[in-house]
């Protein structure tokens, strides 16, 4: 396959993968929003959902006060934000749009239906399209495509990329909304198991559409240790990060069989998930969990760049 | 007149490139003028692309250097035995038909001083008219290296008065298809003479195209008709479609380029 | 007032083509073909053919219209019309071959050599090179009008990259979609064979030194240009990959492709882009959608470029007024379809004519296309006639004039209901190993009521073209 086209696919993958995170921002930020908070109030919410999302200071430069309309505007029709829902779902198209012939019909109109949709709903009077309808159309809109892919795609590797793009993204994105909440809302040790603490993390577990999921995984109370276990070391979760790597894995290890040769993409994803493997929830919070992350998010940009070097860049022999 | 060639271009790329690609007319035409004793062409680390003999009836060879490059050198060393023809181009096999010789490009179409210019030339036949022309170009832009670069046009050498064979080829050019005269760009090595003179041993040259006579050389430089000093290499619309080397590489790097050329009478 | 022929009803009666559709008319109520209109655009849209028109922004998604009252013509006019077709491709082809080697037909006194050698259109770097079994012009669009029963008349021809294949395919795949009964009643001619002779028509023309089933690829501009969907479509229906310049590089004395697995070699080029743009190293600099190093290997004999550069040198509005005298010159055959007459503003004595009858002809730019800088003197004001006047004193020889023809009319849905429009007709010719063509071909209408230019740019739509088999 041409090495452009398995990039478009591959950024495809990522495009809608960043457009759901961008909806579960807002989503938690509104429920938030609805609860009563002590202390400082509602606006350290938004602001630690910004700069998860990395776009604080775009924001701050554009808007000034993080207030809920500003950050609905910012986080899902922004054309100048390159994260929000609008400028995800018109590049997916556009990539969609490139390699038309790379997808199926079912895709392609999902994505493109998607695309009219989205014209249809900036049309529409702000009054009118309220933050539930903005976060659960997108929601849907991505699962549909995700769907059409899984359902209709032809399992060659095209088929890989689009995943390889599905999974490296949505590590990046799990370990971003991690990191953030651990180093901004949890500074100290000692506020471990308190009842903001607590509150804060169940809004994680929102964040990620993994709040049920955790309960029937570990049942009872809700420790920062579990949820680091659940949200990084846990399989069974689909948003774990070790999920996502054993993703990557599995799709790089199919791509090096059909290609009859194996690539410094591969080694270094079986090396990630070998560590992973190995580790326990004890040793992250001994290295320092914010550590752990920062040196995950780095790991998964050199996988990434081994991705590209390997495949999508042209250049290899 | 036995003619000996020592070559050398060397590109330099900072960062290093991708990859380079590039095209050469570095090879002579056996015909009256020229007779090739022995022609090389080095070039470290290059593949050797595909080779044919255009319109104009030159060779053209391709190269590509795959990368990462932060150096390519081309050399070319050989010995050419010449003949003085009295400017005429004998023997040459080529298809394009000398019509299609009058089409201007950006480098040689005409202003208004350059249309003055040739307009204030007349003479009895073509040939004294050629030669008129040569002289013109030759008086009104006058030899200086340095003030001049690759991209000059014709028009804009002629306004400063000043430039290098490069800038005349293109005058004189311009003002023959003026006269309805088709004419062309040829590049190639011209041995110095003893007593030093101080044009560039990588030359170029204009051929016009004479009724009767056919192709005929017209050096506007050194006022003069090419004899046995000169080897041609190839020819071309303008200085670009003419180049001896044309290159394109892949990459950001910041390209610097160094030629040296010794152009000697060979040792018997 | 002027009279037209019209393809259905000629002199109050029903022209046996169309004898079916008569009936088919009477049933279909105004509702259902609104519905049916609707269903057609849905179609469309949904698989994304849409047009976006250079230079006018706009909606980039912009449908082009579809007309669904078909355009038929019997199997004995398809068989001539076949004929003359096949005639000018090989003509134009071989006068081509001829102008990029030792010019025949100039030294004959038959085209004047100033028309050819100092053609914009005429490329020197494909002097004395000799393409695969010497084909240059590989898909041949051969622009026709009709203005009787048995009047052709060939309006202009497209020997580089003629663009509206994927109308012809599409109308046809949705009026079958749409109108099922109608393709069981009638007895029309396959189309869809199209893009399985054009991926034959590359392979045959693959390099001599190619030593395998070739390599083709689609060299397209990129998903900006407005043919980018006509690109993707043949790529998809020929199963060959559609590149970008970028795709590509030149290494040794081959073309490669870049894939996830490494270097691709790549034979045959149908390439969607103008000559200037194909490599920075032989033509414009500038140029980023080219492919450096490319004019090497092709000159070498090391790829195939799909059509030749240089190959506008045939298509050229100037040059067309000789076609006829390259049918006689190369085949020695009388041509089968005539030309329009035309007058080139360049001769003095044609100029004096066209300046006495503007308001009467048909003026074009010698290397325009899509409509745009021409003049259609009956239709137009004063004012315009004056000024495009001017221009034409200014610059005599970059035009052309025709007198204006009684295009004939087919009828179409209109939104008063169904009115006679004015229609012309491209096929696509191939040339190769063989000489291809499938029975039909690209009607253009002009929806507009009265209007003669069938532009999609200019208000122009597309019928679905039948060709009913004997």
């Amino acid at each position: 396959m041409l090495s452009r086209t398995a990039a478009n696919l591959f950024w495809l993958a990522r495009y809608m993968e960043r457009a759901e995170t961008a909806a579960r921002f807002l989503e938690v930020g509104g429920r938030i929003a609805l609860l009563p908070n002590a202390g400082e109030g509602f606006r350290n919410e938004w602001e630690a959902l910004l700069r998860a999302a990395g776009t604080s200071d775009a924001f701050a430069r554009k808007y000034g006060e993080p207030v809920q309309r500003n950050i609905e505007s910012h986080l899902f029709f922004d054309n100048d934000n390159p994260s929000s829902v609008a400028t995800c779902i018109r590049c997916a198209r556009e990539n969609g749009r490139i390699v038309r012939t790379a997808l199926t019909t079912q895709v392609w109109e999902a994505l493109n239906t998607a695309h009219a949709e989205l014209q249809e709903i900036e049309r529409q009077p702000r009054s009118q399209t309220g933050l539930t309808r903005l976060t659960e159309w997108t929601m849907r809109t991505a699962a549909l495509i995700r769907g059409t892919v899984d359902a209709t795609l032809l399992r060659n590797d095209g088929y890989d990329f689009l995943h390889l793009g599905y999974h490296l993204e949505r590590a990046d994105n799990t370990a971003r909304l991690l990191d953030v909440k651990y180093f901004v809302l949890l500074p100290k040790v000692e506020f471990v198991g308190s009842g903001l603490d607590n509150y804060q993390w169940v809004t994680l577990l929102r964040a990620l559409s993994a709040h049920r999921a955790y309960h029937w995984a570990y049942g009872g109370e809700v420790t920062a240790a579990k949820i680091a276990h659940f949200l990084i070391l846990n399989p069974q979760c689909p948003r774990a990060l070790i999920s996502s790597v054993q993703g990557l894995n599995a799709h790089l290890d199919r791509l090096s069989r059909g290609y009859g040769r194996s690539s410094p993409a591969q080694s270094a994803a079986r090396a990630l998930l070998g560590e992973m493997a190995e580790m326990s929830v004890e040793q992250v919070f001994e290295e320092g969990l914010h550590e752990y992350l920062s040196r995950f998010i780095v790991e998964i940009a050199t996988l990434g760049a081994c991705i590209h070097d390997a495949y999508l860049s042209g250049d290899m022999r | 007149m036995r003619i000996s060639v020592d070559h050398i271009s060397r590109y330099s790329y900072d960062p290093p490139v991708r990859s380079v690609v590039q095209s050469h007319r570095l090879t002579p035409a056996q015909c009256d003028n020229q007779r090739i004793e022995s022609w090389l062409i080095e070039l470290p680390g290059g593949l050797e692309g595909g080779s044919f003999t255009d319109g104009a009836g030159d060779r053209v060879q391709g190269w590509t250097i795959p990368g990462p490059v932060s150096e390519v050198s081309v050399r070319v060393r050989g010995i050419v035995e010449t003949t003085d023809c009295a400017g005429v181009l004998r023997g040459h096999r080529e298809r394009i038909p000398q019509l299609a010789w009058l089409r201007l490009t950006a480098p040689t179409a005409p202003d208004a001083a350059l249309s003055a210019l040739a307009r204030g030339i007349s003479a009895a036949d073509p040939l004294a008219l050629a030669h008129a022309l040569c002289g013109a170009v030759g008086a009104a832009i006058a030899y200086r290296p340095g003030v001049t670069h690759a991209h000059t046009t014709a028009a804009e050498a002629l306004a400063l008065g000043e430039g290098v064979c490069q800038d005349h080829t293109h005058a004189l050019i311009a003002c023959a298809r003026l006269h309805d005269l088709p004419a062309r760009y040829v590049s190639g090595y011209l041995q110095a003479s003893e007593d030093g003179s101080p044009h560039e041993a990588a030359h170029a040259w204009a051929e016009i195209w004479i009724e009767g006579l056919g192709w005929v050389g017209f050096d506007a430089s050194n006022n003069c008709c090419p004899d046995e000093r000169y080897i041609r290499l190839g020819c071309g619309f303008d200085a670009r479609d003419a180049a001896p080397i044309r290159g394109i590489a892949r990459g950001g790097g910041v390209e610097s380029l160094e030629v040296s050329v010794a152009v000697e009478a060979a040792q018997q | 007032m002027q009279t037209f022929f019209d393809e259905m009803n000629d002199q109050g009666k029903v022209r046996p083509p169309y004898a079916r559709l008569q009936e088919w008319l009477a049933a279909m109520p105004a509702e259902l073909r609104n519905l049916k209109q609707a269903e057609a655009e849905a179609l469309f849209r949904r698989v994304g053919i849409t047009f976006a028109v250079y230079g006018e922004g706009g909606d980039p998604d912009r449908l082009i219209p579809f007309d669904m009252f078909p355009r038929v013509f019997s199997a004995q006019e398809w068989m001539r019309l076949e004929r003359g077709i096949r005639q000018r491709a090989k003509a134009l082809n071989a006068f081509l071959a001829d102008v990029y080697d030792r010019g025949e037909i100039i030294r004959a006194g038959r085209i004047p050599a100033r028309l050819v050698y100092l053609n914009e259109a005429y490329e020197p770097a494909m002097a004395a090179i000799r393409p695969p079994r010497r084909v240059f012009s590989h898909i041949v669009g051969v622009d026709l009008v009709r203005t009787g029963p048995d009047a052709f008349h060939v309006l202009e021809d497209n020997c580089r990259t003629p663009s509206g294949v994927s109308y012809m395919l599409e109308n046809r795949e949705i009026m079958m979609r749409m109108f099922p009964d109608l393709f069981r009643e009638n007895r029309i001619e396959p189309v869809d064979g199209y893009a399985e002779a054009l991926r034959r028509t590359l392979a045959s023309v693959a390099p001599e030194k190619c030593d395998r089933d070739p390599t083709i690829v689609i060299l397209t501009p990129g998903h900006f240009n407005s043919a980018y969907y006509e690109h993707s479509f043949l790529a998809d229906l020929m199963g060959v990959e559609l590149v970008e310049g970028q795709d590509l590089f030149v290494e040794g004395d081959r073309v490669w492709m870049r894939t996830t697995e490494g270097p691709q070699r790549v034979d045959v080029i149908y390439r969607r882009i103008d000559d200037p743009y194909l490599d920075p190293l032989c033509f414009r600099p500038d140029s980023m959608l080219g492919v450096p190093g490319l004019m090497d290997v092709y000159r070498s004999g090391g790829v195939t470029i799909c059509s030749a550069p240089g190959a506008g040198v045939a298509d050229d509005k100037a040059v067309y007024t000789y076609v006829p005298e390259m049918i006689r010159f190369y085949l020695g055959e009388e041509p089968i379809l005539p030309n329009v007459p035309t007058w080139q503003c360049a001769k003095p004595e044609d100029m004096k004519h066209v300046l006495a009858h503007l308001p009467e002809l048909v003026v074009k730019e010698v290397h325009g296309s899509g409509g745009y800088g021409m003049l259609v003197g009956p239709k137009s004001t004063r004012e315009q006639i004056e000024a495009f006047r001017a221009r034409l004193i200014e610059r005599p020889d970059n035009y052309i004039a025709q007198p204006t023809l009684a295009l004939s009319t087919v009828p179409s849905f209109v939104e008063e209901g169904v009115a006679p429009r004015h229609v012309d007709l491209r096929p696509y010719c191939l040339v190769g190993e063989r000489i291809e063509l499938v029975p039909g071909g690209l009607t253009r209408v002009a929806l507009r009521d009265g209007s003669l230019v069938v532009n999609s740019s200019q208000g122009g739509g597309v019928k679905d073209t039948w060709v009913l088999a004997e």
